[in-house]
């Protein structure tokens, strides 16, 4: 009910394609092949294959390639994983080790 | 071998980025370590950010230093107005490409972390901004909203870290943080990873603030090791250092009238010298300020300027008050010669009231100076700081060749117990006391020289006479003819005779 009238402004496609599934948009921020970054990545595709199968979009991006980009999404911690949609936006930050906190952390249960 | 080596140690100056604010230089001998990173410490309300900024702005006008400012704290309009009553314009700086200002929000309260993690998204947006302006100086502005937002286990090794990439891009680099109990910053590690450590302090005493700022740490480099005082006003900052002091003082052989011709017959029938310091001491209703004021009334007469500092009575009622006495002070005040410098004692600490008068001085010129009175300075703050600051004070006037004139007012009793003032007479080069005395069942007034430095002052009590054409110092003469007279004198004579035996034990 609630994504309803969010989604009425901004993404009204998705919302008429999934209407009880919601579609997950994330964004994980990393920086090169540090340990921390290597590990992040292995662990959000884990999580997002168990957990949002069929119905998420990972981007991954690497900050070394784009610096402008910690300026415009405000990063200070990396590796840092972005819930872009659905709204609200939410972050965590670290290697996503602690599935647990990753869950709770974007409101995925 | 040894010889030479020694000398290229003497030769080797340590580079320091000089931050421009007025005294800060002085302490540090040149500035801070260059292309390494200065802690600024202080509790909330200190002028970190002030000092941090002027730091730049500083670097930006007269060194030509580009600068960047990241802001934890304030936002960046917030900022911009905040030290616009600085007079820094700091959008002028902006547009010319040679200040960049960014603001970090800290937004939740912590974000859950899931792992390991580091901070170099700030690296790389302060990277990203330093090569944008192509920055000298940096300033992170405040620590501890980072520390808030993140685990301190990470950021303690990620602070080292930024500290060593910070002096490896070679930018000199401010960081500012709240202090903790004790003289550390609150997450206790700081201190020892950077190069120099300044503490900034608010302290009040006596109900008044004062900001006080102190070098605790500066490697490879002698500093100042005290607390220095420190003023924010709409100059930007101005530390008081004091260091200067002691310079050789320049003695004129020249005299100034006091304004009061009895006066200087009893002064070697010249007056006072040129660039001594005086003071007048008496109590309450002596005449102090008419003295004082007789005086600059005659300064300015001769055509030189005067500031008088009045700390007890507003200035147009001195006016109103010496035009009963005959001196009128309002075209001098017309013309600008005569100066007041007029506020409550207990506005801000002494040392604040000096630089305001230095401040004037230093734009006036003045040939004299009056401080009236200058005990009600001192009752703000511990004797031995304001006889250490007001020696300071007078060394500053001697060497710009000012006569100064002090004003006193002591209490009936003090005059037996302490006749010293504070201990000030003793830093004062003529002596003047003035009191009440009992001259045939009559209080007349008196003035006698206590001490005149370097001349061959009279050592008669005059008595002192106001009255509607000015003051005048008369022979205090006894009526012997009147028999009573007599008499009483000598029963008070006995009087007192048997009282001091008394106090001292004798029946």
């Amino acid at each position: 009910m609630m994504l309803k009238k969010v989604s009425a402004k901004t993404k009204v496609k998705i919302e008429v394609e999934e209407v009880s599934e919601e579609r997950y948009m994330l964004r994980l921020i990393i920086t090169g092949i540090s340990p921390n970054s290597v590990r992040a990545v292995v662990n959000a595709k884990a999580i997002c294959e168990k957990y949002l199968l069929g119905r998420y979009e990972l981007e991954i991006i690497d900050i070394y390639q784009q610096p402008s980009l910690a300026l415009a999404e405000q990063i200070i911690a990396i590796p840092v994983l972005i819930k872009k949609l659905p709204l609200p936006e939410e972050r965590v930050i670290g290697d996503l080790s602690d599935t647990v906190m990753v869950l709770d952390g974007l409101n995925l249960v | 071998m040894a010889k030479v080596i020694q000398t290229k140690k003497n030769d080797l100056k340590f580079p320091k980025s000089l931050t421009g604010i007025q005294g800060l230089d002085v302490i540090t001998e040149g500035g801070l370590p260059m292309n390494r990173p200065t802690l600024l410490l202080g509790n909330t309300g200190c002028g970190k950010t002030i000092m941090a900024m002027e730091f730049l702005v500083n670097g930006i006008v007269l060194f030509d230093e580009p600068a960047v400012f990241f802001s934890f704290e304030e936002d960046i309009a917030e900022l911009e107005l905040n030290v616009k009553s600085l007079g820094f314009d700091l959008d002028r700086h902006i547009t010319n490409k040679k200040l960049y200002l960014e603001h970090i929000p800290i937004t939740r309260s912590k974000i859950s972390d899931t792992g390991n993690y580091d901070i170099e998204g700030l690296f790389i947006r302060l990277g990203e901004a330093i090569k944008n302006v192509k920055a000298k100086r940096v300033v992170l502005d405040s620590l501890d909203n980072l520390f808030y937002r993140f685990d301190y286990k990470v950021l303690r090794s990620e602070f080292k870290r930024l500290l060593t990439w910070l002096k490896a891009i070679n930018v000199t680099a401010i960081i500012t943080g709240e202090i903790g109990n004790t003289l550390t910053s609150r997450d206790g590690i700081e201190e020892y990873v950077a190069d120099c450590v300044i503490v900034l302090d608010n302290r009040v005493v006596n109900q008044i603030t004062t900001r006080r700022l102190r070098v605790i740490k500066y490697r490879g480099s002698v500093h100042g090791n005290n607390e220095y005082p420190f003023t924010i006003d709409a100059n930007g900052i101005i530390v008081l250092p004091f260091i200067e002091g002691a310079v050789q003082q320049k003695s004129s052989s020249k005299r100034i009238p006091s304004g009061i011709p009895d006066l200087d017959e009893m002064l070697d029938k010249k007056g006072f010298f040129l660039g001594s310091s005086v003071l007048v001491s008496g109590t309450a209703g002596t005449g102090k300020t008419s003295i004082a004021a007789t005086f600059s009334y005659s300064v300015c007469k001769n055509k030189h300027c005067c500031l008088y500092c009045a700390f007890e009575e507003a200035p147009n009622q001195i006016v109103r008050n010496m035009r009963s006495i005959g001196i009128s002070l309002d075209s001098f005040i017309k013309s600008g010669l005569l100066q007041f410098y007029y506020a409550r004692p207990t506005l801000q600490n002494l040392e604040l009231h000096l630089i305001a008068i230095k401040e004037m001085i230093n734009e006036l010129k003045p040939s004299v100076v009056i401080l009236d009175p200058i005990t009600n300075l001192m009752t703000e703050g511990p004797n031995s700081d304001i006889r250490s600051m007001l020696t300071r004070f007078v060394d500053f006037l001697k060497l710009h060749q000012i006569t100064v004139m002090f004003t006193a007012a002591i209490t009936v009793g003090s005059i037996e117990r302490n006749p010293s003032d504070e201990g000030i007479s003793s830093m004062v080069d003529t002596w003047m006391m003035v009191q009440d005395i009992e001259v045939d069942a009559k209080r007349t007034r008196s003035l006698c020289i206590m001490k005149s430095r370097g001349m061959n002052h009279s050592n008669e009590v005059r008595r002192f006479n106001i009255s509607k054409t000015g003051i005048h110092l008369l022979p205090i003469v006894i009526d012997d003819k009147a028999p009573q007279s007599e008499t009483k004198r000598a029963a008070k004579e006995h009087l007192n005779l048997s009282t001091s035996k008394e106090s001292i034990g004798i029946k």
